[in-house]
């Protein structure tokens, strides 16, 4: 259903590398269509399962091999799900996630088993949000970085210490920290331990879940452009999950914004900052602080708390909290819209015919 | 920064004897700045760098395990109890006594035998003793002397040495079953939280029937048919170990259930799972290391409950027969009334070795849980 091709036009000097295989020209490394992740959340005596919670709904996105997209929307609105669904932590319950590799072999990761899915464990990585129970307590740095690069062979036995120690000084860490635990170390330096590990394995695409939430904000900074460095230097694309506007802003290419396991809007950075089109999207942004007292915005409040995806409303999930809803909202879904090239919206104020519609409801 | 760094240099310098006060000094730093601080210490100065890399988590476990004093005491009882049993009969026969664990002493003794009697004494009718004395060849009942510390039992057998060959079997029991039992509830009892579903449901209701069972009675009747077999009283010993294992491993089972249930779950469990780390290393070098505080405490609580048992079911002779020598065996020699009142020293110090083992267990696993909380920051 969402089956439109995203950013059409886009300037010469932003895409990379070009393989052959690509439909539109563009290299991809992961190409989301329709991905649904629901769990059982109850099930009757006879183990047959009468609800399930909608964590993931439906969420179709690209994204080009060297760029990064943000997803943001509140918590509980899936995000998570989103990154660790791709990352196969969950089994698929439908849709399709395509990872495409360096040299353009194509993965269905919905439909690969665990044991086939084991190669492609050093090209999907995962940056946690709490560095501080992501580190395993009882094992120094050294071992934690060096593990997966053992296991997966990724350099010489004889090599992996010089390795780690590289990886290491990459990330900003000190080359004595080898032999130390992660209890010794701040939020901001258990973070780089975490985004070392990650990189140790030479991954091609790197989920970042909230890797900064947990961190101060000078921190972030420091964090944030680690990641924009490695990103230049490795050639890595990220998909940056964040409730942090501002945080997101600065780091993405693209961004797609989620409400209750949908993507409501999505386009790329400068669409979604300067033209939020989405009543949500407006909402998140009226609500980002901005630094200058003389400056009085009134913040669009969203009333009522998110609905819960176990029973998400009818038509635009977002019509019970929405100021614009409009009698065809709480009916019938809105699909992905482009509004301008590369910029999609999912509402119904920007659905020629529904207006069209509603307007001759209202002259009759 | 400069003062700071000047701190430390001086923190270093007065503590490079005394690492315990360097320690604790560190501590009180806020972490932060400490930790940026020593990084610049850390290039020029190669003694911090040196106590960074010490302080392990095991260390940091020992260092408060042995800054409580109940522990300490605990530690000492035990360490007491292993001399005394395995070094003791080497040492005591370098003392010049022979005694073995079933020699009874033939020496020959002059022993008072007699019966009450009734007679007649002027003309009234009493109850009188009347005895004579034998020469017995077994020096049965002697009291505490020189040549036998704690006397002779019933048959003559020197009680100072049957304590020591007592504490031996007493002992390894204890350690054996533990580890037995902890290997068979780590084994099931990971395999149970690691796979979950009908696993964990059949395994799980193994262990609910096994808690149901009162346990005294179980073991009574299993020591009755292995009676039955026949086994010769030398090797009751290793089936008393099975079947004090076989009813014990339940609870170290769930134990370590409830704890892989919850690491699973733990983030850093996860990355493994992202790393694409293979199931058996994800299991042996991540969850089992992180169960092992809650492991080695409940093995060492664990390990009084089992000599009490021991001691029990010798008691009630199901045990290590007589004569074999087991704390528990000593003590029923007090159902007699007689040797009861009479004879303390026959019963009395196995009742204590009994109680020092099980206290001391007891303190160290207490120590032990303390120290590896890591939310009592002392």
């Amino acid at each position: 259903m969402n089956e439109q091709i995203i950013n059409e036009q886009q300037s010469p000097e932003t895409s990379t590398t070009v393989t052959p295989e690509a439909e539109d020209g563009k290299d991809y490394i992961l190409r989301v269509r329709n991905l649904k992740q629901w769990f059982p959340v109850s099930k009757s005596m006879f183990g047959k399962v009468q609800a399930y919670l909608r964590a993931v709904d439906g969420v179709s996105f690209d994204l080009e091999r060297g760029k990064t997209i943000g997803i943001v929307g509140e918590s509980g609105c899936g995000k998570t799900t989103l990154g660790r669904t791709i990352l196969r932590l969950y089994d698929i319950t439908d849709g399709s996630a395509v990872y495409t590799d360096k040299d353009g072999k194509k993965y269905e990761l919905a439909s690969l088993k665990r044991k086939q899915l084991q190669p492609l464990r050093t090209q999907l990585q995962l940056v946690f949000q709490d560095p501080y129970s992501s580190l395993p307590p009882r094992m120094t740095v050294g071992a934690i970085i060096g593990e997966a690069v053992r296991v997966h062979k990724i350099v010489p036995k004889a090599e992996v210490h010089d390795y780690v120690l590289e990886v290491m000084r990459r990330c900003g860490l000190q080359p004595h920290y080898y032999d130390r635990y992660p209890h010794e170390f701040s939020g901001g330096q258990r973070q780089r331990i975490c985004i070392a590990r990650a990189l140790a394995v030479k991954p091609n695409l790197v989920i970042c879940d909230e890797p900064v939430s947990a961190l101060d904000v000078s921190i972030q900074a420091q964090v944030i452009n680690l990641l924009k460095k490695l990103q230049r230097e490795m050639g890595i694309s990220y998909m940056f999950i964040s409730h942090d506007l501002s945080v997101v802003k600065y780091i993405s290419d693209n961004i797609a914004v989620m409400y209750l396991g949908n993507i409501v809007e999505m386009g790329s950075t400068s669409d979604i900052c300067n033209n939020a089109s989405h009543p949500y999207t407006k909402a998140l942004f009226s609500a980002v602080p901005v630094p200058n007292p003389h400056r009085k915005v009134k913040p669009e409040e969203l009333e009522g708390e998110l609905p819960s995806p176990a029973n998400p409303p009818k038509g635009c999930k977002f019509h019970t909290r929405c100021k614009y809803c409009m009698d065809c909202c709480s009916e019938i879904e809105p699909q992905m819209r482009e509004i301008s090239p590369g910029h999609l919206v999912a509402c119904h104020l920007f659905d020629d015919t529904t207006q069209q519609a509603e307007q001759h409801e209202q002259e009759e | 920064m400069n003062e700071k760094n000047e701190k430390l240099e001086n923190i270093a310098d007065t503590t490079a004897n005394n690492s315990v006060e360097l320690d604790e000094a560190l501590e009180n730093q806020p972490t932060t700045a400490s930790t940026d601080n020593l990084v610049q210490l850390n290039d020029e100065d190669v003694e911090q760098k040196v106590y960074y890399k010490e302080l392990t988590p095991t260390r940091m476990v020992l260092r408060r395990f042995f800054r409580s004093r109940l522990s300490v005491v605990g530690l000492i009882m035990i360490i007491a109890l292993f001399v005394f049993a395995f070094l003791g009969p080497p040492l005591f026969r370098m003392f010049g006594y022979t005694w073995g664990e079933t020699q009874a002493d033939r020496t020959a003794v002059e022993k008072r035998a007699g019966d009450w009697i009734e007679s007649t004494v002027n003309g009234e009718e009493v109850e009188a003793y009347q005895y004579s004395f034998q020469t017995v060849e077994l020096n049965t009942y002697a009291a505490p002397s020189k040549s036998h510390l704690l006397g002779t039992d019933d048959r003559g057998m020197d009680v100072f040495a049957r304590l020591m060959y007592g504490g031996r079997v007493s002992l390894t029991l204890g350690f054996v079953v533990v580890i037995l039992e902890t290997l068979l509830g780590v084994i099931l009892g990971g395999i149970s939280g690691y796979f979950g579903g009908w696993v964990d449901q059949v395994l799980m209701r193994i262990v609910d029937i096994l808690n149901c069972i009162p346990t005294l009675p179980l073991l009574l009747i299993a020591s009755v048919v292995i009676d039955s077999w026949g086994v010769p009283g030398s090797a009751r010993i290793y089936y008393l170990m099975i079947i004090l294992t076989v009813f014990g491993w339940s609870g170290t089972a769930r134990m370590v259930r409830g704890q892989i249930l919850y690491l699973r779950e733990q983030e850093y469990i996860v990355a493994c799972e992202v790393m694409g780390i293979p199931t058996w290393r994800r299991i042996f070098m991540h969850l089992i290391p992180n169960i092992m505080p809650q492991l080695i405490v409940s093995m060492t609580l664990g390990l009084g409950g089992i000599i009490l048992y021991e001691a029990t079911l010798s008691y009630l002779g199901l045990g290590i027969p007589i004569p074999y020598a087991a704390w528990g065996t000593m003590i029923s020699s007090s159902t007699d009334p007689i040797t009861m009142s009479n004879y303390p020293n026959l019963w009395i110090p196995a009742g204590l070795l009994i109680v020092i083992a099980v206290l001391g267990f007891n303190f160290v696993g207490d120590g032990l849980r303390d120290a590896m909380d890591p939310k009592a920051r002392k």
